[in-house]
């Protein structure tokens, strides 16, 4: 590889020959020439290659063509800097898109008695208690009569949970399953918050994984929803709202919900 | 098994005991006499020679009696209301003295101050209260829908509560009959959204500003257009403000409008056009208000307040005291200003000297203290803070206080009628109330929930309501900073607000796309 510049430098010294623009003008008036030949003529994988790189060249021509044409718009005013109506005095300002939405068309979707029931998730696929449960056979008289279960799913543990002693435990929710925090997205704003849980409210399976906070797809939960800054008609702040889980939550290592609005 | 508490011993008993018994005495009388002498505030003057006083005896109804009497009003009916301020005295450190006492600690306030020098006088204020009463409002007596967008923003009429303007981001006005709560009139013509709207002094003419970088003007009975649009800003249309009667050259009004291109444009009513333009600050101007001395007041993004003559649109003083943008600014006399010769009686004067008259007289009222036209200026701003100036003073651009205690941006200022409150909105969900003759502090309204976004007192200025991003309006009463009434019902943040000048309705508009009105 040259490692010095010395075609500038011979430039520099001598200069160029006399012709030297008109060969590079009548080169470059060719070059449409070879292309047109190359594309008609070229043959197999060299043909492929070739098409693939004019592709490529015509992406690029395409965008640069496109930057240009935006660079000459003259753009007089700008363009309503959003699209819902705001007051003077809240113009310009970085207004935090908050999670808030509560639009006269929402609250008519909740009137009608049938969507006050309808849920992201209609439907969820049944888990059986052999999935859910293990047999827990340590220990001399569990061996024998193995009534104790651990619970295999991710769960919600309330803040104020304490265990009851070995002897009488039947279900063990393990520490390394439980889950606090769910990424909560509002379907009206897209947009997606960590929240804390509050508590489980309904697992579609069995009512009795309701009351253990079995977090499975589809289950209801309530979420603390403070830091949305979310307020109610008569002026109040809404404390807890209820979502729903999407994802698989024992599959993915994280809880994903959506907000039922 | 439930634990029973153990009957409290004979110490605690006896200490309860006494406790009770501590409670129960009753608070001992100020014993002595108090000279008190009464001055006018408006002139000056004194109200009749320093008077002897048992300090018993001085509370606020009796000392109304006595100032009554001294000024010759007898009667009951010809009775004027009085307030009472201790005069603040020269040589007194700042801060010694109480704002504005409530009838409770006036008795307190004077015993102190008759105990700290014996045998002195003791100098009050007598300050004249609205002898009108607005009545707090606590009911929505109309929810009226026909915005297709968020409503922006809302005036009442001069003449009287039945009709209100309000601007929408629908890029249409309408005249609203509040009598029955129906629309009257729609106001088509505006090609982007209306953000502002102002009926003139005399509430025959209707302007409103918008995003189509026009000013429009209707007439005010059927809402039919006046003239074409008046053109020449290059951005949005900010503020508005008339020229006020008393200054109009008759039959030509004047209309002053703020823009986001930096300037301000002077337009003549009648033949339309853009008499002056204020430039000279470098970025948007967020607020004008023209004066009843003649001057032109603008706030501006780029953090000066200017005053300007109104009469050739020079520039008269240049306040540079904030730090961020100016977000609003008041004058004492705002309400009058905006109501001219339109009083809580709702007579008209027959013949236009005597409009002329009137206007100019309950201007002089209004801003007068101490034997001179004063109009203060209050500013808000987003550093926070707020500034009270006099510009008609000598020192024009000092600052007469600097009014700091917000937690973040000063989204709104109001000064009350009377001149002796300003109430400022903030978004740190807060409304504050402050005393007008010195900027000191008096108390923070706290129940919003969410950024407060406009306030605006009664007529009488007893009362003070206020416009949420919680979706609630809220009625406070000012002399003791309790919440008086709440007003949920908007589904939406509510963005303007207005209370009528004869004080009987309370309009208000948001997001949720309603207008309410809100009655006693």
């Amino acid at each position: 590889m040259p490692q010095n510049e010395y075609m500038e430098r011979f430039t520099k010294q001598h200069g160029r020959r006399f012709d030297y623009e008109e060969r590079k003008r009548k080169r470059e008036a060719r070059e449409a020439h070879h292309a047109s030949d190359k594309a008609q003529n070229l043959r197999g994988l060299r043909a492929k290659q070739y098409a693939e790189s004019r592709r490529k060249q015509k992406i690029q021509m395409k965008k640069t063509l496109r930057a240009h044409e935006e660079r000459n718009v003259k753009s007089n005013a700008p363009a309503q800097d959003s699209s819902t109506p705001i007051p003077n005095y809240l113009t310009d300002r970085s207004n935090p898109s908050n999670a808030k939405a509560l639009s006269s068309a929402i609250k008519n979707k909740r009137n009608e008695k049938a969507a006050k029931f309808s849920v992201p998730l209609p439907k969820v696929r049944g888990i059986s208690e052999e999935e859910m449960f293990k047999v827990v056979k340590t220990g001399k008289k569990t061996a024998k009569k193995s009534w104790k279960r651990m619970i295999t799913k991710p769960t919600f543990v309330g803040p104020d949970f304490t265990r009851r002693p070995v002897k009488y435990e039947r279900f063990i929710r393990p520490m390394g399953l439980r889950y606090k925090k769910a990424n909560v997205t509002h379907p009206e704003l897209g947009v997606t918050v960590q929240l804390p849980i509050i508590s489980v409210k309904k697992n579609p399976q069995n009512p009795m994984y309701t009351q253990l906070g079995v977090l499975t797809k589809g289950t209801i939960v309530e979420f603390n929803v403070s830091e949305l800054g979310l307020v109610t008609a008569g002026g109040k702040v809404v404390w807890g709202r209820w979502g729903q889980i999407t994802n698989n939550p024992e599959n993915d290592g994280c809880v994903n919900a959506v907000l039922l609005v | 098994m439930a634990t029973v508490v153990p009957p409290p011993s004979k110490r605690q008993k006896t200490a309860a005991a006494a406790i009770t018994r501590e409670q129960q005495q009753p608070q001992a009388k100020p014993q002595g006499d108090v000279r008190l002498h009464f001055v006018d505030p408006a002139t000056g003057r004194s109200i009749g020679p320093p008077i002897v006083v048992p300090l018993a005896r001085a509370n606020t109804r009796n000392l109304n009696i006595l100032v009554n009497s001294l000024q010759g009003q007898e009667d009951a009916n010809d009775r004027v209301r009085y307030r009472f301020v201790l005069q603040a005295d020269p040589d007194a450190p700042t801060g010694s003295d109480q704002a504005l006492p409530t009838d409770s600690d006036l008795a307190d306030i004077i015993g102190k101050q008759a105990a700290a020098g014996a045998e002195a006088t003791v100098t009050l204020q007598p300050i004249p209260e609205a002898v009108f009463r607005v009545k707090a409002v606590s009911r929505c007596s109309a929810a009226i829908s026909g915005h297709g967008q968020a409503i922006l923003a809302i005036q009442f009429s001069p003449v009287d509560s039945s009709r209100m303007v309000s601007g929408s981001g629908d890029n249409h006005a309408r005249i609203w009959d509040c009598e029955t709560g129906t629309p009257l009139a729609t106001l088509k013509g505006h090609t982007g959204w209306v953000g502002a709207c102002s009926y003139s002094p005399e509430g025959d003419i209707i302007a409103t500003g918008s995003q189509d970088k026009t000013v429009r003007l209707w007439e005010s009975k059927k809402g039919k257009p006046v003239g074409h649009p008046m053109t020449g800003h290059t951005r949005n249309v900010m503020a508005l403000s008339w020229e006020p009667y008393h200054l109009q050259a008759p039959g030509r009004p004047r209309l002053a409008s703020a823009s986001k291109d930096m300037t301000v444009r002077i337009w003549d009513t009648t033949s339309q056009r853009a008499d002056i333009v204020l430039s000279g600050h470098k970025a948007c101007v967020s607020c004008v208000k023209w004066g009843g001395t003649g001057f032109i007041y603008t706030a501006s993004h780029d953090r000066t307040v200017r005053v300007w003559n109104a009469s050739d649109g020079t520039l008269a003083h240049n306040l540079a005291q904030h730090a961020h943008w100016v977000n609003h600014l008041a004058l004492s006399t705002d309400l009058v200003l905006r109501t001219a010769y339109h009083d809580h009686t709702g007579k008209v004067p027959p013949t236009p000297e005597a409009k002329l008259a009137k206007a100019k007289q309950r201007f002089t009222d209004a801003a007068t203290i101490a034997g001179e036209v004063v109009e203060k200026l209050v500013t808000a701003s987003d550093d926070c803070t707020i500034f009270l100036w006099d510009p008609s003073s000598t020192k024009p651009t000092k600052p007469l206080a600097r009014l700091a205690g917000h937690q973040k941006q000063v989204n709104h200022v109001s000064f009350s009628p009377d001149g002796l409150y300003i109430a400022s909105a903030g978004f740190d969900n807060h409304v504050k109330l402050w005393a007008a003759r010195d900027g000191k502090f008096i108390s923070t309204l706290r129940g919003h929930v969410a950024a407060v976004y406009q306030c605006c007192f009664s007529a009488d200025s007893r009362l003070l309501v206020s416009a949420s991003k919680d979706t609630t309006c809220k009625v406070w009463d000012v002399r003791s900073g309790k919440l008086k009434e709440d007003l949920p019902g908007h589904k939406d943040e509510v963005y303007a607000l207005d209370w009528s000048a004869d004080g009987e309705r309370v309009g208000s508009g948001g997001k949720d796309k309603q207008v309410r009105i809100w009655r006693h």
